[in-house]
């Protein structure tokens, strides 16, 4: 399997099928993510992106299909996989500290304090360990949500639209952020968004999945290099990008309304 | 959506319960004292003043110092009271929390039991109390019946309301680290209900000492309810106002001990 340049497949979909009822969520979805890379999903609301992302954690079992994480099929969450939800998802009541604690307790398991305190300086929350989520703004609990994610050290992180919630500026510092910490790091990431900018930004592939039912329609490698700049961001070549994945899902659209009809 | 209104229901109920003493500036305080101060005495003037007699409506001063004579005499009443409503309560808030979190695990169960709950709840169990006095005699164990089937139907039911908030996300959350049903209950449902199990035991608290109260009027010779009959009879009105004072006091030391629970505990809803 593609054993290219960017290291051998780590995470590796195959034939994905979900069915609520007779509805297919997901349908013959396929797709691998090689390690120490960062894959997006894009696609429109109800697409079953957060699905595909349950499915890949081991949350939410598949109708037919597998997801297989370096070599083992996944059927029920797994330690080296993290997952950042599409709302900061902390507990409420429980301070910062104790939020990040949390993973440990479950599991049993001492946490690594050093790490911790590494992460918490990294994405600027040292000196909140005390405070509840309802103290903090939306940015900084996404963050700490990260910081929670990344604390098992997992080899695999799962974000869904992690950054949906937030101001465009505060989404732009948190993709960077996210950028940082890919470059230290090297987590392998799987980013869901319905940001077509957000994607290209972060992603060294882009998925591009239609709905009703999901399927992968295209999926477009994006080979700039990282740090990514303004000056590449703004370049001809991301530009290019953006149009065919908008064309992408505009063309879904087209065409279901031309089903409706 | 739905989880949202029901979580701000919560929130607004907790907020209603700490409106009171929270964020009193001195000149509140200030103006609280004095207004005490003249509807207590300008109770104490107007009685004198139209010499209304003792058996209507004895004048404050009348009823403390009625009640400092006789505080000898009532306190093991006291004790009685608080015995029964005690152990009536822990009894059927224990149950009632256990069962709450057993059947908001059942939906189909729940949809089922839920009417005889209904019934529980709005029966005043102090119908109960003659009828469990001719199995049980006039000991501890009527009264104590009849506080543990007052309280608990009403701490069941919110604790309830509060196991139902089930937050997918949190739930998955928890999941995603491997977490067992248990873990699940104890570090995500139980927290999430804490709420609405701490207005279940303040309102389930109130109406125990109402049913310990009502139960020792009706039968059995101590208790506090046991005092009020007993003064009236004797038609003396300021030892009778006194045990009225005493179970406003206790009354309002229930609310109390649960707002500071709940400021502890439950802060994070507000
Ligand atoms: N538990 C469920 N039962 C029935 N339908 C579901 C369930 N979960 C998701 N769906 C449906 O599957 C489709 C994909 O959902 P989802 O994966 O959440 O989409 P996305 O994350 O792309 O917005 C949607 O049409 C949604 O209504
Ligand atoms: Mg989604």
């Amino acid at each position: 399997m593609g054993q290219g340049v960017l290291g051998a497949t780590t995470l590796s979909v195959k034939a994905a099928t979900k069915q609520y009822g007779d509805f297919h969520a997901l349908k013959d979805c396929s797709l691998d993510v090689r390690a120490k890379t960062i894959v997006s999903i894009v696609g429109p609301s109800g697409c079953g992106k957060t699905t595909l992302l349950w499915a890949m954690s081991g949350l939410n079992p598949l109708t037919s299909g597998e997801v297989i994480l370096d070599g083992t099929p996944i059927t029920r969450p797994r330690p080296e996989v993290g997952l950042v939800f599409q709302e900061a998802n902390l507990l409420p009541w429980r301070n910062l500290m104790d939020n990040i604690l949390f993973p440990f307790e479950i599991k049993g398991q001492k946490p690594d304090r050093a790490w911790i305190d590494h992460l918490l300086e990294r994405v600027s929350l040292k000196g909140f360990e005390k405070s509840f989520p309802n103290e903090l703004s939306g940015g900084m609990q996404q963050r700490a949500s990260i910081v929670r994610a990344l604390s098992l050290q997992p080899s695999v992180l799962l974000m869904d639209e992690p950054f949906g919630a937030l101001d465009a500026f505060t989404r732009e510092e948190m993709n960077q952020l996210v950028e940082e910490i890919w470059l230290e790091t090297k987590t392998t990431i799987v980013f869901i968004t319905h940001s077509i900018e957000e994607a290209l930004f972060l992603s060294d592939q882009v998925v591009v999945l239609t709905p009703r039912p999901g399927r992968v329609l295209n999926i477009y490698d994006v080979p700039f290099e990282r740090p990514r700049t303004l000056e590449i961001m703004s370049s001809k070549a991301v530009f290019d990008l953006t149009n065919r994945i908008k064309a992408d899902i505009y063309s879904q659209h087209t065409a279901r309304r031309a089903a409706a009809e | 959506m739905s989880k949202d209104v029901v979580g701000g229901k919560v929130g607004k109920g907790l907020q209603s319960l700490s409106t009171f003493g929270s964020g009193t500036t001195r000149l509140e305080v200030f103006a609280i004292i004095a207004t005490a101060v003249i509807v207590i005495g300008g109770l104490e003037l107007a009685l004198r003043w139209f010499e209304v007699p003792l058996y209507i409506l004895p004048p404050p001063s009348a009823i403390v110092k009625g009640l400092i004579k006789d505080f000898p005499l009532i306190l093991p009443h006291l004790g009685h009271t608080l015995v029964v409503l005690l152990s009536g309560f822990a009894i059927g808030a224990g149950v009632g929390m256990f069962l709450a979190a057993l059947i908001t695990q059942f939906p189909f169960a729940e949809k089922i039991i839920a009417p005889y709950i209904l019934i529980l709840v709005t029966t005043p169990m102090l119908a109960l109390v003659p009828l469990l006095i001719l199995r049980f005699g006039f000991g501890y164990e009527p009264r104590i019946i009849a506080v543990a089937l007052a309280s608990g139907p009403m701490v069941m039911i919110n604790s309830a309301t509060g196991f139902r908030r089930v937050d997918a996300n949190k739930i998955a959350l928890a999941r995603s680290y491997g977490a067992s049903t248990l873990q699940i209950f104890w570090k995500v449902r139980a927290p999430m209900a804490l709420p609405m199990i701490l207005v279940g035991l303040m309102i389930g608290a109130i109406f125990g000492l109402l049913t310990a109260v009502g139960s020792e009027m009706v039968g059995g010779g101590f208790g506090l309810g046991n005092r009020l009959t007993t003064y009236s009879s004797m038609i003396r009105m300021p030892e009778f106002f006194g045990v009225v004072l005493i179970l406003s006091f206790l009354g309002i030391l229930i609310y109390v001990i649960f707002f500071l629970i709940g400021k502890k505990w439950a802060s994070w809803e507000t």
